[in-house]
């Protein structure tokens, strides 16, 4: 089982397309191409296996995600400056 | 987290609205009721493709075969996008391949009607894919984020599936005599079948309750049918074709068409298998895999060749 990444369009990043079977890379690449870039949907394919990803554990998000939940500060939005300051 | 609280929580993304992700915790009945649409539909997608070969070597037209061929084409897509969304819920491809060809799970039974003309491609296009699209639009809004993903790739592709068709349809209610006539032909054939497709009425619907809770399913069978109906006899107008119902009557306190008794004897005749071509879609279908098996064990090998070439080389 492979996962697919397709690039869009130049400047944009891969994003997630889906997966599918294959044998190999090579035939990971070829079926990507023809199931998921039938219409000019990309101008690059990254395939990965899927055993390869690692990913984070849904019901741990609150403690995973719980150092960033108070600091606030890290928004502009937290800084109340006069309205008179521009170009900030 | 107890069983309870987990199912707490899985309520509480569902009402938000919170897509639910592979690796979220979810309801056995829920997971068990997406593996079951998900590979029905996917199911469909394969055998669907059936039907229309049978007309690719003789479109009428270079143009024509291109088309059809890159609509069967896409189909298979179709069916791999759902296949890859129904392996995240953890049921396996050759499991599911295996309750296709034993006939442990169903696809859709409009696939169980021939295909005698070619403006049968026409009318399968329009009413078909057009009943398809109904369908599966709100489905791209389903609570299950591979599913709702799969979906909004298919819809993309699906609008000239029924473009097409009505293309084709609009040519020949255009054309002769003969030709006009071999339009009508496929819509009596096709209407009512194709009313079929939106599932039982509401009231005998077991699985409509749950799915509408869940937020897998957006709209009743019932709901869906008679938007299709509103749409499509108005598009029936511009093609100059008469709809194969005495009891159609536009109802003006509702809004809407009303429309005569669909014969549940036959939908439920063709799911139980006996419908025409029931036999031959899933011989087809086997034979298809069976004699597939060598470019199969063929890719394999190739890879492993490739493999070790490689690795000598290295």
């Amino acid at each position: 089982m492979w996962e697919v990444f397709i690039r869009s369009k130049a400047g944009l990043d891969h994003k997630h397309a889906g997966s599918l079977h294959a044998a190999d890379a090579q035939m990971a690449m070829e079926n990507a191409r023809d199931v998921y870039t039938r219409r000019m949907e990309g101008v690059s394919i990254w395939v990965v296996e899927s055993s390869h990803i690692h990913a984070s554990d849904p019901d741990q998000a609150s403690s995973m995600y719980d150092p960033a939940n108070d600091k606030i500060y890290r928004h502009p939005t937290f800084y109340n400056l006069p309205d008179e300051v521009k170009y900030m | 987290m107890t069983v309870h609280s987990f199912q707490e929580h899985f309520d509480s993304l569902i009402d938000r609205e919170i897509a639910i992700e592979p690796k979220d915790w979810m309801p056995d009945d829920y997971r068990k009721t997406l593996i079951r649409q998900i590979s029905q539909h996917a199911h469909s997608e394969i055998i669907g493709m059936l039907p229309e070969g049978n007309w690719i070597t003789r479109a009428p037209s270079l143009r024509r075969k291109a088309v059809l061929l890159a609509k069967v084409q896409d189909e298979a897509g179709h069916g791999l996008y759902l296949y890859s969304a129904a392996e995240t819920l953890g049921v396996s491809r050759d499991e599911l391949y295996n309750q296709l060809h034993t006939g442990k799970a169903k696809y859709s039974s409009i696939f169980n009607y021939p295909t005698l003309t070619w403006a049968d491609m026409g009318a399968i296009g329009w009413l078909v894919d057009g009943a398809a699209i109904m369908n599966q639009v709100p489905l791209c809004r389903a609570s299950y984020g591979p599913y709702a993903r799969a979906m909004v790739r298919v819809c993309k592709e699906e609008s000239f599936h029924q473009r097409q068709g009505f293309e084709i349809m609009l040519n020949l209610s255009n054309g002769t005599d003969v030709q006009k006539k071999m339009a009508q032909d496929a819509f009596n054939r096709w209407w009512w079948p194709s009313l079929m497709m939106f599932g039982p009425p509401d009231a005998e619907s077991p699985n409509t309750v749950n799915s509408v809770r869940w937020r897998i399913k957006r709209l009743t069978n019932d709901e869906l049918r008679q938007k299709f109906v509103d749409v499509t006899v108005e598009q029936a107008k511009i093609l100059g074709l008469s709809v194969p119902d005495k009891d159609l009557k536009w109802n003006e306190e509702r809004g809407h068409y009303d429309f005569g008794v669909i014969n549940w004897d036959e939908f439920w005749n063709v799911v139980m298998g006996n419908g025409p071509c029931n036999k031959q879609r899933l011989e087809t279908r086997k034979k298809a895999w069976e004699d597939g098996k060598w470019v199969r064990d063929a890719a394999m090998a190739h890879a492993a060749k490739r493999k070790e070439r490689k690795a000598k080389a290295a």
